[in-house]
């Protein structure tokens, strides 16, 4: 009896050692918590350097994007310890700073000289401050990301869909600069016979589970005239959100899906438009700047086949729904210093010129205002330009109540023919005023 | 010499735990042992009830612990029962739940009834039908979304097979009209076998000598169904109808995989309304309170369905 006891306290200290000695090892590991898509690989393979240098080692937990935003509130909002940093969307910030999960980092920006000053300033605004436009800082942009479009160069260039294109509509057929324009080329190519096969117009966002739908129309919505606010008077909508420019922005979105997208739109988003593009359904495409790496390298539909361009212009302004992320320290992790040594590592100019070679896009100034940059890849001057234009949706911490509003009542109106694009807007007032008066805050 | 032996087995024999724990009675034994379990019970169902019905009264928001939590009253539950949104999700749900109990009873009753003909081969077709039912919901809810999808999907060339409608005019999840039908089919198509065997046990088990006095005094097989086949298996038919009415009425997995509520709102049934106040708009006051609303809803229903069982179980 006595000999098994020894036996199984022996075997129950080593199992514990082991344990302990695999802890010990590890002890300095980071997790690092991003949505699963392409430059999050391309980040795996930049971090890399930074173990090399530190001797810190990296793991990563990567959420495909429709799980992303639940995954990773839920981790914060119970205070989980399994992300010491987080690659967060950029309308958490409002929420993540008022709730105290992320670290602020402005006495560590002062103390490692990290000037936010350095960095294109609508990613700082977007992805770093809370309050919006004061030097509060909760992140390092990352990752800068736009919605932008793609087109069918090699279609677009072919002298008898040129003629034709010129013949019916009076102009060049080119990527468009203009709403009209691009309605226009949608039209033309919806159920055209290319190369013995039915192609479609355009894929753009419709996808009513988190936010794709509200990321695509506010394209359009910004540049006739949609405002989330008065200017003057914070939390103020009415005809802002609901003007009547507003609602015909809305109604040609609804347009563009009622004519010129393929059959079974209904719920796309970035994944389902990229391949829409890719697999050589549709003439134009709407995205997210990070897909356009991807599709330049595509062999069906890359290279000299895809060209790009910034969001149209309309008849109110020229904007571009703002994407990307920047990256927080969370603040229940145990590990802030190491983490803290990592975003000091990614702020590094060479660091971040890496970072774009690899297929991420810096935000740092030095990286995209180099003389080089507009013709280091073919989707670079596109990319400067769409990210000199971009506005983005609330970043308040009821960001995730305001989002569902706004999804529900434009795929409503879009998608399920529910009313008029007014009544829509009407709607989605009273829903965020709803809110904000529930927060307190009207 | 046998008394001695006796004597041994006696004393070598453990006395009752009971005994040896002095002051803890059989019946106090009795609830040390199932304590562990109601304790369980009282921690994973019955605390988060309770839980709910506290916070359904608060304008709590679990992303927000920080927030001082205030107490609204019936505020919740008056904006619910105003809410039009709400009653539409209600709507779409009472759509959903009626068509599917009307078509899978009707089908999964004809199904049972043919099988119970016993053919040959029975046993076999009996194991095909029900295949759809082993299946996982997300299984089904993701294959069936490529045979509705209209240019490579299955289902869309047979309509337009049958019909001479293009396959790219078939939406079934895009189309307003028709993205209801598409759940229902997938419902019906996956939970009928469930209901046929039900049916099947409520057939088999009419005793064999009642049929046969019904031949000798020549009734017909019409008469036959109607008198004996249908009267004594009702009590099982409304047993599938309650299950497969609860289990409807909080349906989510296959809307979600399927439309994921759209187009716009047209099948977002109570259940994807509630997971969306709940973990999206992270509204956990407001979502505890629709959420009370549902369990009274569906408990009160099954109640007086329960009732209504029972009584034609006596007749």
């Amino acid at each position: 009896m006595k000999s098994t006891l020894k036996l199984a306290l022996g075997l129950a200290s080593a199992i514990f050692a082991s344990t302990a000695v695999s802890n010990v090892a590890h002890a300095e590991d980071l997790t690092l918590c991003w949505a699963a898509w392409d430059p999050a690989n391309a980040l795996v393979e930049l971090s890399k350097d930074f173990t090399k240098q530190t001797g810190i080692g990296m793991k990563f937990e990567f959420v495909p994007w429709t799980n992303y935003a639940d995954r990773f509130l839920n981790e914060l909002n119970s205070h989980g310890k399994l992300c010491d940093l987080i690659i967060g969307d950029s309308q958490w910030i409002g929420g993540a700073a008022e709730n105290g999960h992320y670290v602020k980092l402005n006495d560590f920006f002062d103390k490692e000289h990290i000037s936010m000053d350095d960095f294109v300033p609508a990613t700082v605004v977007g992805y770093s401050e809370w309050p919006k436009n004061t030097p509060n800082y909760w992140a390092l942009p990352a990752m800068g990301d736009v919605v932008g479009w793609t087109y069918r160069k090699d279609w677009f260039s072919r002298p008898e869909l040129q003629k034709e294109f010129k013949e019916k509509y009076g102009w060049e057929l080119g990527p468009p600069k203009t709403y009209d324009q691009l309605m226009q080329i949608a039209e033309f190519f919806q159920k055209r016979q290319i190369d013995g096969k039915t192609v479609y117009g355009a894929s753009i966002y419709t996808e009513r589970g988190s936010e794709g739908i509200t990321m695509g129309v506010t394209n359009v919505l910004y540049d006739y005239g949609f405002d989330y606010q008065n200017p003057k008077k914070p939390y103020e909508m009415q005809g802002f959100v609901n003007s009547a420019d507003a609602a015909k922005g809305l109604e040609l979105y609804k347009k563009l899906y009622d004519c010129c997208t393929p059959p079974g739109s209904s719920n796309v988003y970035m994944g389902e438009s990229a391949d829409a593009f890719k697999s050589g359904q549709v003439a134009l495409h709407m995205n997210f700047a990070f897909t356009w790496p991807g599709l330049y390298k595509d062999e069906k539909v890359g290279g000299d086949k895809i060209g790009f361009f910034a969001n149209p212009a309309g008849p109110k302004g020229h904007f571009a729904q703002l994407g990307g992320q920047g990256i927080s320290v969370v603040s229940y992790s145990d590990k802030q210093e190491s983490a803290l040594k990592y975003i000091k590592w990614f702020a590094n100019k060479d660091v971040q010129a890496k970072w774009w070679t690899l297929g991420g896009y810096s935000c740092l100034n030095a990286v995209v205002n180099d003389p080089k940059f507009p013709s280091s890849q073919p989707y670079a001057s596109t990319f400067l330009e769409s990210m000199a234009i971009v506005k983005d949706f609330w970043a308040e911490p009821s960001y995730a109540t305001l989002l569902q509003a706004m999804q529900k009542r434009v795929h409503d109106y879009v998608v399920a023919d529910k009313g008029t694009a007014q009544e829509a807007l009407d709607s989605l007032v009273k829903d965020w005023t709803q809110t904000f008066q529930d927060d307190g805050k009207m | 010499m046998l008394n001695r032996t006796a004597d041994n087995v006696a004393r070598a024999t453990p006395e009752p735990l009971a005994k040896r724990i002095r002051g803890i009675s059989d019946k106090g034994l009795a609830w040390l042992f199932i304590s562990p379990t109601i304790l369980l019970l009282l921690a994973i169902n019955i605390f988060p009830l309770f839980w709910a019905i506290y916070l359904s009264f608060t304008n709590y928001r679990a992303n927000r612990p920080n927030e001082v939590v205030k107490n609204l009253g019936l505020a919740n539950y008056q904006r619910i029962l105003g809410d039009q949104d709400i009653w539409i999700a209600m709507q779409t749900t009472a759509h959903f739940v009626f068509w599917t109990i009307l078509l899978q009873t009707v089908i999964g009753f004809t199904l049972a009834w043919l099988i119970d003909r016993k053919f040959r081969g029975h046993a076999f077709w009996t194991t095909i039908i029900l295949v759809p039912m082993m299946l996982s919901p997300a299984v089904v809810g993701n294959f069936w979304r490529f045979l509705y999808e209209p240019q490579i999907g299955l289902f869309s060339y047979v309509i337009s097979f049958v019909t001479g409608i293009p396959p790219t005019n078939v939406q079934m999840l895009s189309n307003v009209e028709l993205a209801p039908w598409a759940i229902i089919i997938v419902d019906t198509w996956m939970w009928t076998p469930y209901v046929m065997l039900i049916c099947l046990a409520g057939l088999r088990s009419i005793p064999e000598y009642i049929y046969e006095a019904a031949e000798v005094d020549r009734a017909s097989n019409w008469r036959q169904f109607w008198s004996i086949t249908l009267p004594m298996a009702l009590p099982f038919i409304m047993l599938a109808v309650l299950f497969r009415g609860i289990e409807n009425f909080k349906m989510f997995d296959m809307v979600n995989l399927l439309t994921g509520g759209g187009p716009g709102s047209t099948t977002e049934v109570a259940s994807i309304t509630l997971k969306r106040q709940a973990f999206e708009s992270w509204r956990t006051g407001y979502s505890s309170a629709f959420a009370i609303i549902l369990f009274v809803a569906v408990f009160g229903l099954a109640n007086i369905y329960v009732k209504a069982l029972n009584k034609v179980k006596q007749r």
